[in-house]
């Protein structure tokens, strides 16, 4: 299991063709990238602040969580945190296990508790200023199919 | 003991990160010097949701500082 957080931009691509390589006995691997939405404009960028330790540490827990309740082979989570331009990747969830079912899944387990509960704080930059961002009621709705 | 300020309250502040020496004996103490030096600091950290963390542990109601190294105020988390 890995959780990496990075102030720089990352390339999907490249992070999905290593997870996979080597893998002779786990079957699925599910991917998700989260980008960056202009808004059509109204965004002109995100921030993103971490508290660097506790964030990986807190992600790292609901990680192992998944692992548990998907018995997954393996888990990658890649999240950007400071200024993110709209077009760049947010975030990637690599899930592993031995069938389709249980990779889908706990891609979309994680990335509900990424939305709203992980140790984040956003902030949206955009023409007229810039605000805090709290979860919004999807991501609220999301999360609590899992409880 | 290092203090750290998460999302707007760093905003309320003008500061995210500060050294407090000597450090208060409690949490409770630190909230009120923080809240003597600057009331809408005090008023955001009193605020609906706010959580402390004590070396990156999340506590509920005072804790003692001694021997602690930072001491966070985390306002409700947004998720990326």
């Amino acid at each position: 299991m890995t959780v990496r957080l990075t102030p720089e931009p990352f390339e999907p691509g490249a992070e999905l063709t290593g997870f996979c390589a080597g893998r002779t006995e786990t079957g699925a691997v599910a991917s998700f990238v989260g980008i960056a939405r202009g808004e059509g404009g109204k965004a002109t960028a995100l921030e993103l602040q971490a508290y660097p330790g506790f964030t990986e540490r807190e992600i790292g827990r609901m990680a192992d969580d998944a692992t548990r309740r998907f018995g997954l082979a393996d888990v990658l989570i890649i999240h950007r945190h400071g200024p993110i331009a709209p077009g760049e990747a947010i975030v990637m969830v690599v899930c592993a296990s031995a069938h389709r079912r249980e990779a889908f899944q706990a891609c979309d387990f994680l990335m509900d508790y990424l939305k709203s509960r992980a140790p984040f704080w956003k902030k949206e930059h955009g023409p007229g200023g810039a605000r805090w961002v709290e979860p919004t009621a999807r991501d609220l709705e999301d999360i609590a199919r899992w409880d | 003991m290092k203090v750290l300020l998460f999302g707007r309250l760093g905003d309320v502040a003008g500061w995210h990160e500060r050294a407090l020496e000597p450090a208060p004996a409690t949490l409770a103490e630190l909230r009120r010097r923080l809240a003597d030096e600057d009331a809408a600091l005090g008023e955001a950290l009193a605020g609906r949701g706010v959580q402390a963390a004590v070396d990156m542990a999340i506590v509920r109601g005072d804790a003692v500082l001694a021997g602690v190294r930072e001491v966070a105020f985390l306002p409700p988390m947004s998720g990326g």
